[in-house]
């Protein structure tokens, strides 16, 4: 009795034992315990690392001088100040300069999204004598450093008198499908285009629609996704690239004078810094001086637009990431 | 040798893009104006006219671009490195001439090469630099975003929260922005300080511990340049096939080996994609080192635009010889014989699942 007690008791232990194996190593169907743990701290380990520079970023911001100097202030200001965000708006005299960004940015997003859009379905749809050399002249033009074509196109433009601060030689290459990156586009949308059912398209030629149509109508609502990342990334580029938009709208503007973008005015901001406040009080430059904290309060600024951007495209991003079909094989 | 060059061949680089651009216009325009007087005819069109008028419908605003901005930038900028140019009062070319040893004067078409390689002693240990760089780089940026997608593709609680946060670096990543945040010392992990990994590495020789201490200083900046590889291998993840893994599920196959059987084979023309996106991106990006010393002699008076190209046009080939030995590393090789084996075993247990041909294998093998 009490053997067979024992026998039991060992069988259960082997049981439990079992049970706890299995939830902490996992089966073959279930991940176990250990190695959930595992991938959780190591997403949220990165997850900090990716936010870090933001936080920093964010919090230096809003700290005072005698904070900056502290160094158990580190991470914590110990009394916020709105000071710094103040005199970077001043500096970068930013109402101004984001109206005139945005319009910088938006329009040949627009364009370059629609026109990127057509070239992608050209190359995914129809057969047409030549394509192959000019599917090898888009793959040389995203290999090729920009460096090369810059002077060129610089000279180019001067010639035609386009370099005059507005938006126009930015429309005219987005148009022309050559806007910043445009190759990327272009092989996104063609990605997404080839995926298309071709049936579909076919049976509202059938139907009666022209090729313009059934390109309009159906192949466009099917790539909505490809049309939120392409956006996205367009947006972001016109509005991060510095040296090709200083050579779009000439060299000698400034934002007085024609448009800027809040990247140019960044890269430009000590100096007007010094300039915006010691013409308001030459007297007293010590106390004025530059420190981190405005500099941050700056940059913070500089990429406000984006991150709200972001944050309200993100969805439609990360889904448009799950349908899959942002590169091709 | 030079005569002929400056004679013949360079003028008729420059006119090629537009002679390209004409032609394509001309032979579009033809086809039109064919396609309109059969239509007026109320003949049929041939189904291969049709399709070429409207593909070039569609690619061309694209066409007219590409030959007035890129094609031809890239023969003049060719053009001028065979050139002395001058910008005061228009564009002036100048053929690059040299004495030979009688001392006449002759035609040295490439003598901006000759002189970046004799003058400019930067250069090979600028590129030198960047070629270890790269070999240290691409390795990790390539697994490290493959485990940040496996990871976000697994099932996950609060996967969208994170996906966001991964994908942030795409937004912020370029531009001044990360200049600045570099000059402030952000680009390191805060927690990790330098004495710790240079005490760590105590014993080691010199030339293995600099790269290291290197890529630690740096690991924020190459952690922060891999979003759009993670979005990449995300998109890769999506298409493979469940039923392929279900198929190994089934023959027992661990997790360990589905990802190096399936996943890996799967993800290979990722893989190479991904490596040529971040050598471009790491080649052409402006925190290169080069770009900059291209950009310097550029707009330096001694040397000026004619030498610039022609360091560009080397850095060029060179860029392009290493993309060559990625994709060559890299590319899909001859199936071995045992992986095709294997993938015909795959294919038929998914054929027999559908049929119910492994239930009842199954079956009979616990009677048996």
């Amino acid at each position: 009795m009490s053997q067979n007690d024992a026998a039991l008791k060992a069988r259960r232990r082997e049981i439990r034992r079992d049970r706890f194996k299995k939830r902490m190593l996992g089966s073959a169907d279930k991940r176990g315990l250990l190695m959930s743990v595992v991938i959780y701290v190591l997403l949220i380990t990165i997850a900090f690392i990716y936010l870090y520079p933001i936080l920093y970023m964010f919090s230096r911001s809003l700290m005072d001088r005698s904070d900056l100097l502290d160094a158990s202030a580190k991470w914590l200001p110990s009394q916020i100040t709105g000071k710094n965000y103040n005199d970077a708006i001043l500096t970068l005299d930013y109402w101004n300069s984001l109206w005139k960004n945005l319009v910088l940015a938006l329009i040949p997003t627009v364009c370059q999204v629609f026109i990127c859009s057509m070239v992608g379905y050209g190359f995914a749809r129809y057969n047409f004598p030549l394509k192959r050399f000019w599917m090898g002249v888009l793959i040389l033009a995203f290999l090729l450093p920009t460096q090369v074509t810059s002077l060129p196109n610089y000279l180019t433009f001067s010639r035609l008198k386009l370099a005059d601060g507005t938006v126009k030689p930015f429309l005219i290459t987005a148009l022309l499908g050559q806007g910043f990156k445009s190759v990327l586009c272009i092989l996104i949308f063609y990605n997404f285009h080839r995926q298309t059912p071709q049936s579909l398209v076919e049976a509202a030629e059938i139907d009666g629609a022209g090729h313009f149509k059934a390109y309009w109508r159906i192949a466009v609502p099917l790539c909505t996704a490809a049309i939120v990342v392409v956006t996205l990334f367009s947006f972001v580029w016109y509005w991060n690239e510095t040296t090709l938009v200083r050579e779009y709208l000439g060299y000698g503007h400034t934002r007085a004078k024609g448009l800027t973008t809040l990247m140019i005015e960044l890269q430009k901001f000590e100096d007007s810094y010094s300039v915006t406040f010691d013409a308001r009080a030459s007297s007293v430059t010590s106390t004025n001086k530059i420190n981190d904290a405005i500099r941050m309060a700056g940059t913070m600024l500089a990429i406000a637009p984006l991150l709200v951007l972001y944050f309200v495209l993100q969805k439609q991003f990360v889904e448009s990431v799950d349908r899959a079909g942002i590169t091709g094989e | 040798m030079g005569n002929w060059l400056y004679e013949k061949v360079l003028p008729l680089l420059s006119n090629l893009p537009w002679v390209l651009l004409i032609g394509v216009c001309a032979g579009f325009v033809a086809a039109l104006v064919y396609a309109i007087v059969r239509t007026v005819q109320k003949k049929t069109l041939r189904r291969s006219v049709r399709e070429s008028l409207w593909g070039y419908f569609f690619i061309f605003p694209w066409v007219v671009g590409i030959c007035i901005f890129f094609l031809s930038g890239v023969a003049d900028s060719l053009l001028y490195s065979f050139y002395n140019l001058k910008l005061e009062g228009g564009l002036q070319l100048a053929p690059l001439t040299g004495t030979d040893e009688l001392g006449n004067t002759v035609y040295a078409p490439f003598a901006n090469y000759v002189a970046v390689f004799n003058k400019e002693l930067n250069y090979p240990v600028t590129l030198a630099n960047f070629a270890v760089s790269l070999v240290l780089q691409l390795p990790i940026i390539i697994s490290f975003s493959l485990i940040i997608a496996l990871m976000l593709n697994g099932k996950i609680k609060g996967r969208g929260v994170f996906r966001t946060i991964f994908f942030l670096p795409v937004i912020i990543a370029t531009g001044p922005v990360m200049s600045k945040l570099t000059a402030q010392g952000v680009s390191s992990v805060p927690m990790v300080s330098q004495n710790t990994i240079t005490s760590i590495l105590a014993g080691m020789p010199e030339f293995i511990v600099t790269p290291i201490t290197d890529l630690f200083s740096q690991l924020i900046l190459i952690l922060w340049n891999s979003g759009i590889q993670i979005l990449i291998f995300l998109a890769g993840l999506q298409k493979v096939p469940s039923t392929l893994y279900e198929a190994a599920k089934i023959d027992g196959a661990s997790g360990w080996e589905t990802f190096w059987k399936i996943t890996l084979p799967t993800l290979r023309s990722m893989i190479l994609l991904n490596s040529i996106y971040t050598v471009v991106t790491l080649a052409t990006g402006s925190t290169n080192p080069i770009i900059d010393l291209i950009y310097n002699a550029t707009y330096a008076v001694t040397k000026g635009y004619s030498y610039g190209a022609a360091m560009t046009w080397m850095y060029t080939v060179i860029v392009a010889v290493l993309l060559l030995i990625t994709f060559l590393l890299i590319r899909e090789k001859k199936e071995k014989k045992s992986n095709a084996v294997w993938r015909r075993d795959v294919e038929s247990a998914r054929r027999g699942m559908q049929s119910g041909k492994v239930r009842k294998l199954l079956e009979r093998g616990k009677h048996a």
